[in-house]
């Protein structure tokens, strides 16, 4: 196991400028107990900038933690991962959190929403930390509930709006920093088959406008409208588009 | 959208906000009433000494504690011949005496001189505490079969009918020239004068106002001690209006002297230090020269209080103080179990923040911001009940009694009478409570802005002592480990 200190700053990332993501010989064991799981076992992966790749795999496969290397939420255990410029395998928490404010979107399959807030008030707390000018976040927040065609559920409560809207109001926080990459985990998977159909509407939409998509998914039919489909099993990647 | 965010928060959870708002303000009225009591308890206990001891009088120098059957005598002694026979041979008795307070040591006059040349005296003055007893009565003419001139009893159940009246006062026989210090300095008078320098060996007296209200007394009236009329030149009151003052009725500390036949003694000496530095050097300089005299400083003084008011101070002081402490405790400690089981159940909501970005400082000020305003909630519902009560407990102004060490009544005094015929005896143990002894004193609680100010802190505290736990458990949340635990 490779062991990398974390570094604050960023160095240079010998990425070609349409690579947003360089992931080399990536592995991430967890210790449970007493027992080593191994859930990425050496992931070699380039995507692309403005890419559509979903990644499939049988449960327990190592799909959500390479979506959270992705994410910059976790480190690995070995291996190079480069966002960009970033080194997320070395970088500091503070400066993976940074680039987690900026460049990185997230949607959950159980959406994620504070339900004790508005719409606008849960797609507002993506954009509080970057600090920006209450104007500006004001509207910034209406442009992301209107790409959502939520404009007019603004001031509603996660409890009154229903599984896809919530999942839409999600999507708006995620894309409302205007980040490099939106990485979303089973996106649809709480969702019925014309909830499904609405929210991947909109996230091919954001595709469509250059956005990064990145999606872990069980369903094939989600799979099925990406560009590119990568399948993750026994922790190694494994490209299945044709 | 801080605010927002924590308004909605505390707002989403009542119930738990209410529950820790109310601990916390339990505890903080608590300690808001209990230190509002505390200092009622010490301004009654500060107007009952100086009603007592007058102000500025840092010490006092008591003679020893006279030994059971020792100090005044005790007994009226009527000789034959003693009272008024009339017409039915009833024989009315009537006889006053002016003795030391049973139990009650002397000094000897010139010890006022030794303490006044201490270093670090400023001025002293000493008193003479005394008595007045008059006992008046009728006999009915003793049956024919009694051993009458014997001395001896009559025979049980074989004599009856008289009925007799004692009354006491008490009398304080103090220094004219020397009214700066000790009990008179305290008083106002009311009506007439105070007792001056030129009234030395004058048959006049002065009363406290309140002894003078219940027997119908005057200036310019004439007052009996010990057989002796004493013309009525002033009436004087305490300056609080919670206190009587020390003595019923004062006399010209000679004129006491001579009436009550003691020679030249005090019964104590009021001392006043140069400053407050000086008064444990004057205490122990005092004690040095004088090992068999008692010296009491104020604070020793305050704990002489006896009465509800040291059983009102001593429940506020032990269990008030205990209680509030423990109720403080307690309120913090469920603002801190609460708050860490919200941050618990929050795993998901402060993974998904950190997920978006969310620094670490900003989790934490979130979860300490919530802690603090449920911390202020509960100080602010604290401070309405606590300054509710204290309006309620000013409203119905209880009062309690208390007794000043110098004014009780002594315990082993003068000697028991032996029921010789013609005799009275009194024991001294068993002996009267004088009206000026116990007092009534109105309890306040007044509040002081250090109380709110310290109770508002207080509930600062608490909230962000909850809050620094809170934060310190979400700040150790990573995100990947909270998304997955609920994935």
């Amino acid at each position: 196991m490779t062991t990398t200190a974390p570094a604050d700053e960023a160095t240079p990332s010998p990425a070609s400028t349409r690579s947003l993501y360089r992931l080399s010989g990536i592995t991430r064991r967890y210790t449970q107990g007493k027992r080593v799981v191994t859930a990425l076992a050496g992931v070699e992966l380039d995507i692309d900038e403005g890419d559509f790749v979903t990644i499939q795999g049988p449960t327990g496969g190592g799909k959500s933690t390479l979506l959270q290397v992705l994410g910059a939420l976790d480190r690995p255990t070995s291996g190079e991962a480069w966002l960009g410029d970033t080194d997320l395998a070395t970088s500091s928490s503070a400066h993976l959190g940074r680039v987690r404010a900026k460049e990185v979107g997230f949607v959950f399959q159980g959406f994620n929403l504070i339900p004790t807030l508005t719409a606008a008030e849960n797609v507002d707390m993506g954009l509080e930390p970057l600090g920006m000018p209450r104007s500006e976040r004001r509207a910034r927040v209406a442009e992301a509930l209107a790409h959502v065609g939520l404009a007019d559920r603004a001031d509603h409560r996660p409890g009154e709006l229903s599984g896809g809207q919530q999942q839409r109001v999600a999507i708006a926080r995620a894309i409302a920093k205007r980040p490099r990459v939106l990485l979303a985990d089973e996106p649809t998977g709480n969702l019925d088959e014309a909830t499904r159909d609405e929210v991947l509407t909109v996230l091919e939409n954001l595709n469509g406008a250059g956005l990064t998509l990145i999606v872990v998914t069980h369903d094939s039919a989600v799979a099925r409208r990406a560009r590119r489909r990568l399948r993750l099993e026994h922790g190694l990647v494994r490209d299945i588009t044709r | 959208m801080y605010w927002t965010y924590l308004r909605r928060e505390l707002g989403g959870r009542t119930k738990q906000t209410v529950i820790v708002a109310s601990g916390l303000a339990i505890a903080i009225a608590l300690v808001i009433v209990v230190n509002s009591l505390s200092a009622g308890v010490r301004q009654a206990q500060e107007a009952t000494l100086a009603a007592v001891y007058g102000v500025g009088t840092d010490l006092t120098v008591t003679g020893a504690a006279a030994a059971p059957g020792e100090g005044a005598p005790g007994r009226f002694d009527f000789s034959e011949g003693g009272g008024e026979t009339g017409d039915d041979g009833t024989t009315t008795l009537a006889q006053s005496r002016l003795t030391v307070e049973p139990g009650r040591g002397t000094l000897d006059a010139s010890v006022l001189d030794e303490v006044s040349s201490i270093d670090g005296v400023a001025a002293a003055a000493g008193a003479l505490s005394l008595t007045d007893m008059t006992f008046s009565g009728e006999l009915p003419q003793a049956p024919a079969q009694s051993a009458e001139g014997t001395g001896e009893p009559p025979a049980r159940g074989g004599f009856g009918g008289g009925s007799f009246d004692v009354d006491s006062f008490s009398v304080l026989g103090i220094d004219p020239s020397a009214a700066s210090v000790g009990p008179l300095s305290a008083v106002e008078v009311t009506e007439g004068r105070a007792l001056a320098e030129s009234d030395a060996g004058a048959d006049v007296a002065v009363l406290d106002a309140s002894y003078a209200t219940s027997q119908g007394l005057a200036v310019g009236d004439t007052i009996d001690v010990a057989g002796t009329g004493m013309e009525i030149v002033g009436i004087v009151a305490s300056s609080s209006s919670d206190a009587d003052t020390a003595a019923q009725v004062y006399l010209p500390l000679d004129v006491a002297q001579g009436l009550a036949g003691t020679g030249e003694v005090l019964s104590t000496i009021y001392v006043q230090a140069e400053g407050a530095a000086d008064i444990p050097a004057v205490q122990s300089a005092l004690e040095a020269k004088l090992p068999d005299a008692t010296v009491s400083s104020q604070s020793d003084l305050a704990a002489g209080i006896s009465g509800s008011l040291a059983s009102a101070s001593s429940l506020i002081t032990s269990l008030g103080t205990w209680l509030s402490i423990l109720m403080l405790g307690v309120a913090v400690l469920m603002a801190v179990l609460f708050t860490i089981s919200g941050v618990a159940r929050r795993t998901r909501e402060f993974g998904t923040l950190k997920a978006i970005g969310w620094s670490n400082r900003r989790v934490v000020g979130q979860v300490a911001g919530e802690s603090l305003v449920q911390g202020l909630l509960g100080g602010a519902a604290g401070l309405v009940i606590g300054l509710a009560t204290i309006w309620a407990i000013n409203v119905a102004s209880p009062t309690i009694s208390t007794t000043p060490a110098a004014a009780q009544p002594g315990a082993g005094a003068g000697p028991a009478g032996d029921g010789a015929p013609g005799g009275f005896g009194m024991g001294g143990s068993g002996g009267p409570t004088f009206s000026s002894s116990a007092t009534d004193v109105v309890l306040s609680a007044p509040l002081t802005v250090w109380v709110v100010v310290a109770a508002v802190g207080l509930a600062a505290l608490a909230g962000l002592v909850a809050g620094a736990f809170g934060g310190w458990r979400a700040a150790r949340l990573s995100p990947a480990e909270a998304l997955r635990a609920i994935a």
